[in-house]
């Protein structure tokens, strides 16, 4: 016991540093979460395929990296050997969060193995416009111009 | 969508929102294509895109789109793997021109 104290007399004796990557790594993790829902979501560009966010996760997930390394290569000069790692698991648990958002629910999608193709007539329709009003598939298709129409299903919940 | 317009085709925006929500949706997005409701989920079930369950343990429709002919025919198909992945005006421009559609 007196021996190790010995050996790390010259960590108790200097104030080590804040170890700035780890809690700016942190943080950016949740930015790179939260930024995707409240802004890069809104655009094709960046929602389809979310680049912008995943370079963010990047750049967070080596500040993390890089602050647990010094942490653990230079105890007497950083801090963070017991922050660090409670800070790095939750930043890839919500990677690994955002990962399945995008990658995994995104494609988790029911078969539609009875959707009508084409060459099939088809199915009525059974809806209501904005004031309410039926609407069935003969009021927007023929007619005297023998108009077509194109069905734009959505997700709704805007 | 003029270009729609311009082939004789109607664009049919469907939801599974109320009608009052569609409204205002409607309102905010500027869309000046015709928008219906189909709260019951009736239609979408009908054309097997019900993602039961999937908006806060709602029922809603995936992304898919149908063009229908005069004689409602479903003329082409759109159903996406991914609904991120949304279809392009241009690329169901391009289908429908692919068609031949004979103006009438």
């Amino acid at each position: 016991m007196t021996g190790m104290m010995t050996d790390r007399a010259p960590a108790s004796t200097v104030k080590r540093r804040w170890n700035i990557f780890l809690p700016a790594g942190f943080f950016l993790s949740i930015v790179s979460f939260l930024s995707y829902y409240s802004f890069f979501a809104a655009f094709p560009l960046t929602r389809d395929i979310p680049w912008v966010n995943l370079l963010l996760f990047g750049v967070a997930l080596s500040l993390l990296a890089a602050g647990l390394f010094r942490a653990y290569r230079s105890p007497e000069l950083y801090r963070g050997r017991i922050f660090g790692p409670i800070l790095a698991a939750p930043a890839l648990a919500i990677f690994g969060f955002f990962i399945y958002l995008n990658f995994g629910a995104a494609n988790d999608l029911p078969p539609s193995s009875m959707a009508p193709r084409p060459g099939q007539q088809a199915p009525d329709l059974a809806l209501v416009d904005m004031t309410g009003a039926a609407v069935k598939l003969g009021d927007l298709v023929g007619g005297e111009k023998g108009r077509w129409a194109l069905l734009v299903f959505y997700r709704g919940y805007w | 969508m003029p270009e729609f317009e311009a082939r004789g085709v109607g664009l049919i925006g469907i939801s599974v929102d109320a009608p009052e929500l569609t409204r205002e949706h409607v309102k905010k997005m500027g869309f000046t294509f015709t928008f219906l409701s189909d709260p019951n989920t009736e239609t979408t079930r009908r054309y097997d895109l019900v993602h039961a369950g999937a908006y806060e343990g709602k029922d809603i429709a995936r992304p898919a789109e149908f063009l229908v002919d005069e004689a409602g025919v479903i003329r082409w198909t759109n159903i996406t793997p991914d609904y991120r992945v949304r279809l392009s005006p241009d690329e169901a421009l391009a289908a429908l021109d692919a068609l031949d559609r004979q103006p009438s």
